[in-house]
């Protein structure tokens, strides 16, 4: 086992863990921003250095700090390491400007976008982004794409995280889509216009970090803060059949997959249960979706609080007073 | 037993000749009463008459278009959320190939309605609307006999190219400035 600490904050992991790894073991807001890394696809990570991070003690044995910030999703965790992040100004202050690079050809539409409120990328700008933008040259503009029936492509909304490619190359068979060009013009494409069938090309959609790959099925259906969140289930013979509904009324607007805090799929499902059920009669629904109080998805949405919760505490504070 | 120093002792003493009468306490009266005649009227015969209405006034929402004719408006939702009547209701819509001239964006409000009844006209619908495509007026809400009449769709709501309501004023001069910066793309 390797001690690391971050932020002041020491764990014992387990050889070959990185230090994003690590962070999220503690959890919290120590934990870097990631916008290409993805748990559960191997191989990604290292291109969009949001989670870039000062390691101001390489390990036991060396007490250098090292020389430039590091990728803490790609970094493996040494023994003794100790990790910045949120308490180096070095760190935040390239965290901004990386969000200002990501941000020089992401066109600002989401007013239009339907990713907007689930949208990684808005809410690292939001923390960590600039209010105005300092680019005055024109961005990059491609057509719309529709990439088979159900996936609409939007390649000026792209971050070239590669998550899409990763996701595909390792969830079916035969690699179909990639990207190609190089640097500034490099885009997310399918062979001559082929279209993704295979049967889980749908969890590109939920990998998608920004609204560049978007569902058809919902395209400007509603405003996902519209919608309710339902976790819901059915039997599904090529997937865990597992997955979340969102309601509008009593009607399924769209189906994506169970995502974790890190806004990451929990279990990826088939294309099937995702575009073609859209009847509250094909899902056993167990129950609203918890969904984090900071996000917009929550919001005009009220739950019920256990009577218990309110009343204790302010018995025990009558208790005190009439002891005193 | 006095319980504050403002209470009086009230008297029984007998009325004087003149108290008696009571024709000076009148005349003393009317006095008050017909000098109240001369004074400046602090009503006005509405609806002959319409005060002015401050520039500002937070009235009858109208949805903008563009100085092309386009409509504003791309159904973002977010003077919805930000609504704390939940007045505001919205269809969103793709727009078709051939409706360039009607829409800005590729997507718009196929249906708009705001419940006159439930608003409060706080104006948070203006702040929230990155499009600058709603606006409160310093038109007010005409009444109705019928609840349905409250509902307010685009029909209501969208100015026409003729009849286009200035929203100038409204904006301060931190926004005019902002608003020249041709740097954000919806200032183009």
């Amino acid at each position: 086992m390797l001690q690391v600490t971050i932020d002041n904050h020491t764990i014992e992991v387990p050889e070959g863990t990185t230090i994003l790894q690590a962070a999220r073991m503690i959890g919290g807001s120590i934990v870097p921003p990631a916008m290409c890394y993805f748990s559960k696809l191997k191989g990604t990570g290292g291109k969009c250095r949001t989670c870039l991070v000062r390691v101001a003690k390489s390990s036991e044995k060396d007490a250098r700090p090292m020389p430039k910030l590091v990728a803490s999703c790609s970094t493996p965790v040494q023994h003794g390491m100790v990790v910045e992040n949120t308490t180096s100004q070095e760190v935040l202050d390239t965290r901004k400007s990386i969000v200002e690079f990501l941000l020089i050809n992401h066109p600002l539409d989401c007013p239009v976008c339907d990713q907007a409120g689930e949208c990684d990328l808005q809410n690292l700008s939001y923390e960590h982004g600039l209010e105005n933008t300092r680019y005055e040259e024109g961005r990059r503009e491609f057509p719309q794409v529709d990439i088979g029936e159900n996936i609409k492509l939007h390649m000026n909304r792209c971050i070239l995280c590669y998550r899409c490619v990763y996701a595909v190359n390792q969830l079916t068979n035969g690699r179909v889509h990639g990207v190609l060009y190089r640097g500034d013009a490099s885009e997310i494409s399918t062979f001559i216009q082929n279209s993704i069938d295979n049967e889980f090309s749908g969890n590109v959609i939920d990998v998608c970090p920004v609204g560049a790959l978007t569902d058809r099925t919902f395209r400007f259906r509603s405003r996902v803060w519209f919608t309710k969140p339902m976790d819901a289930h059915r039997d599904c013979k090529t997937c865990s059949g597992k997955a979340v509904v969102w309601m509008t009324g009593n009607d399924i607007s769209r189906v994506t997959a169970r995502k974790d805090q890190f806004n990451e799929v929990e279990e990826f499902i088939c294309n099937e249960c995702r575009f073609d059920h859209k009847n509250t009669t094909d899902w056993v629904i167990e129950g609203p979706r918890k969904i984090d109080k900071t996000s917009v998805i929550s919001a005009n949405h009220y739950e019920k609080i256990k009577q218990a919760a309110i009343i204790n505490p302010v018995k025990k504070i009558i208790e005190k007073q009439a002891e005193k | 037993m006095t319980l504050t120093n403002r209470s009086k002792v009230v008297s029984n003493k007998k009325f004087s000749f003149w108290e008696m009468i009571y024709l000076p306490a009148i005349f003393k009266g009317m006095a008050i009463t017909i000098s109240h005649l001369f004074r400046k009227k602090t009503t006005v015969c509405y609806p002959e008459v319409n005060r002015p209405f401050s520039e500002v006034y937070r009235g009858l929402h109208v949805l903008k278009l563009d100085d092309q004719g386009r409509e504003r408006c791309t159904a973002c939702g977010l003077c919805a959320v930000a609504c704390p009547a939940e007045a505001i209701t919205m269809v969103a819509a793709e727009r078709k190939p051939g409706e360039e001239k009607l829409f800005r964006e590729e997507k718009y409000a196929k249906v708009y309605e705001i419940n006159m009844l439930r608003c409060i006209f706080c104006g948070y619908c203006e702040d929230a609307c990155p499009k600058e495509a709603i606006f409160l007026t310093n038109r007010t809400v005409p009444s109705d006999y019928e609840r349905d009449g409250f509902i307010y769709g685009k029909d209501k709501l969208v100015e026409t190219l003729d009849k286009r309501v200035d929203v100038s004023k409204r904006q301060t001069a931190s926004v005019l400035e902002f608003k020249k910066d041709k740097h954000h793309k919806h200032n183009q």
